[in-house]
């Protein structure tokens, strides 16, 4: 008989499930856990009652993220809520015994960019934190998913969480993207086709050429995004790109342990005639520059496409959601989107702060001024990429540009601090979510990639990059 | 820590028609700042049901008087969005212990099974039909069994719903998910060594 043909998603989680019954979800061995200040303090607090330890402090890392400002970091935090949930982070984990990059730590950051560029997120892990888009370390083909505080105090009293295993979707993309297109609308295309809903209860394994030829940047961004089609999670086999990005980071196996694990890392793929629940294909040729005009992720189009009517709605019983939308928006049915004036550019977030991010961005802008009309913020995702974007002069092109450098945090992706974008005004923005007040109340938010959104910056409008690259 | 248990509940119910409802409108990220886990109430539906002036706004459903009950029912696609869990809590904290819908995002739907808030996947006709009986008379009773696994209408109409053994189990007797891990530490550690 033939062995069993398995998805990669179902090797890896075999291998860290510690108990498993009939009608019961598996307890799954965590790898690796990421926590940050908002949506931890809870559990800790939970264990205290319980009288419970760590179970195991060194698989947790901790930063200071979503509630942090991004200007003088030096200085203590201004807003008293933010400040206390900072300092509750730290007391938390002095107490716990977990290692914690706070403010000004050269490792501090966005959870999600911190992970991968220190090289605690490898291949065949399975790796949680108390935020959705934990789905970014898919990337480098492993298991990797949001939880709720109630399941960080798994994590954290057991190292294990309780889980019933998701569906699996394959999603390929094959041939090669055209001039001025990038990962963020691969996504941004895969979510506009799905809907915002299309892919809850499903684990997405993306394949095909056009993903195999992606940075590990891009690939995150792509994963980043899974879970604004309701996904559990993304992931992508690994390979030589993954393995090179790897090499030499700080955490990372190194020496002949990494040539060992390199050579296990290689075994990492589904068999080839393993079973997917759902398995879905496009061609990257198809793919434009994306934007959405709605207030979820679900409602992109191709920048140059016209806003749907209510009558061209793939699904008439949205009609409700999709009017109120549009009201929220300030936007009409059927009108264009190319052209549309903007109020502020962010660039930043999980999705789109890393380095490539911004060199991208720099490479567009260089030697050009922001439109009048603009306030453009770039807030890198990590004090590596801050400092990494200083060491290669970036900071004097966004200077020159009119961009400000923040400093990094979560910022103007959720407006939890005081980065917000000011009400009925419209952003373009890099991030993942353009749900209603995402980014501060009534804001209006375009979500689009890194190119389109510094192209927005020179031109003051929604403008099709490709007439720019 | 036990939690409340779930039985049978049978109240007036609350309806929000609209779909692809989101945490960030169930709870804005700017009331994310507590440590604790109360008081999350307060701000359910910040935006929707409050002015910027923090005067409520009358249209609102919740701050419309006709409308009570510990039953919210929602349009599909319930909860998409962010892991917060304090979208679970602020539902529960303000007093609702079911959300009927006809689609929860995942993450949701977990977070509310791990906080004695009862998540009750309904097919989009009877979803129609609740929202039907509640317009037409604000005060009719829904009733939801959780042994028989059904939701009921004050015409007697019913449907049955889904929810796995384990997590039942968990809800009426007050149990959560961390009991049980912890009861497996000496696995886990076997686990920790032989990998
Ligand atoms: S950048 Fe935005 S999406 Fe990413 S972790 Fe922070 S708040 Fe969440």
């Amino acid at each position: 008989m033939m062995p069993q043909q398995k998805t990669l998603f179902d090797k890896i989680w075999d291998a860290h499930v510690v108990k498993s019954s009939e009608g019961h979800p598996d307890a799954l061995y965590i790898d690796r856990h990421f926590i940050h200040e908002v949506t931890s303090p809870q559990a800790f607090d939970g264990l205290r009652k319980r009288g419970v330890k760590v179970f195991n402090p060194a698989r947790t890392t901790a930063t200071a993220d979503h509630n942090v400002p991004t200007l003088n970091q030096h200085l203590p935090i201004k807003e008293a809520l933010s400040r206390h949930q900072v300092e509750t982070l730290r007391k938390n984990c002095a107490e716990f015994g977990v290692e914690l990059y706070d403010l000004g730590h050269p490792y501090q950051g966005i959870v999600h960019i911190i992970g991968p560029e220190l090289g605690l997120t490898l291949p065949g892990m399975t790796i949680v934190c108390g935020d959705s888009h934990t789905s970014t370390h898919g990337a480098f083909g492993n298991i990797s998913f949001g939880i709720g505080t109630s399941e960080v105090e798994q994590v954290l009293g057991t190292q294990c969480v309780l889980q019933y295993r998701p569906r699996t979707m394959r999603i390929e993309i094959n041939g090669k993207l055209s001039k001025g297109v990038v990962a963020k609308d691969i996504i941004l295309y895969i979510i506009a086709k799905l809907s915002a809903s299309g892919a809850t209860g499903y684990f997405v394994e993306y394949a095909g050429e056009a993903i195999r030829n992606l940075s590990m940047e891009a690939r995150m961004t792509i994963c980043n995004m899974s879970i604004e089609m309701g996904a559990r999670g993304g992931l992508i086999a690994p390979d030589q790109t993954t393995f090179d990005y790897i090499k030499g980071r700080k955490f990372a196996p190194q020496g002949e342990t990494y040539d060992r694990l390199v050579e296990q890392w290689r075994q990492l793929k589904s068999d080839d005639n393993a079973h997917y629940d759902l398995e879905l294909s496009y061609d990257a040729a198809d793919i434009a520059p994306m934007i959405t005009y709605g207030t979820n992720p679900g409602m992109g189009i191709k920048v140059t496409d016209r806003i749907p009517t209510l009558s061209e709605l793939k699904d008439i019983s949205e009609q409700t959601s999709f009017t109120k939308s549009l009201e929220y928006m300030g936007l009409e049915a059927g009108s264009a989107i190319l052209g549309k004036s903007v109020d502020y550019v962010f660039i930043g977030s999980c999705t789109n702060a890393r380095i490539e991010d911004l060199r991208l961005v720099a490479k567009m802008v260089e030697g050009k001024k922001k439109a009048d009309n603009v306030e453009v913020w770039v807030v890198p995702g990590s004090k590596q990429v801050e400092n990494q974007a200083r060491e290669e002069g970036l900071d004097k092109i966004f200077e020159a540009a009119g961009f400000q450098l923040r400093q990094p945090g979560c910022s103007a992706c959720l407006g939890m601090n005081e980065d917000k974008i000011p009400a009925g005004k419209y952003c373009i923005s890099t991030s993942n979510r353009n749900f209603e007040g995402r980014q501060g109340p009534k804001s209006r938010t375009f979500l689009a990639s890194p190119l389109s959104a510094a192209a927005a910056a020179i031109t003051g409008k929604v403008t099709d990059v490709r007439n720019l690259v | 820590m036990s939690k409340e248990k779930f039985t049978t509940l049978k109240t007036p119910a609350v309806p929000l028609p609209i779909e692809n409802i989101d945490t960030d409108q169930i709870i804005p990220a700017r009331f994310l700042k507590a440590t604790t886990r109360e008081g999350f109430g307060e701000n359910l539906f910040r935006d929707w049901r409050y002015n910027s002036d923090n005067t409520p706004k009358a249209d609102f459903i919740l701050n419309n008087g006709t409308f009570t009950g510990k039953i919210l029912v929602a349009g599909k696609n319930f909860g998409c969005g962010s892991s917060r869990e304090h979208a679970a809590w602020s539902i529960y904290d303000y007093g609702f212990r079911v959300v009927i819908s006809s689609f929860f995002a995942d993450i949701f739907k977990n977070n509310a099974l791990n906080n004695a808030l009862l998540p009750v996947q309904v097919s989009d006709e009877f979803l129609k039909k609740i929202f039907a009986a509640i317009e037409k008379n604000p005060s009719t009773t829904i009733t939801v069994d959780l042994p028989q696994q059904k939701v009921t209408l004050e015409d007697g109409s019913s449907e049955s719903f889904d929810i796995n053994a384990y997590k039942k189990t968990c809800l009426a007797n007050g149990y959560d998910d961390i009991d049980y891990l912890l009861s497996l530490r000496d696995e886990i550690r076997h686990f920790e060594l032989v990998h």
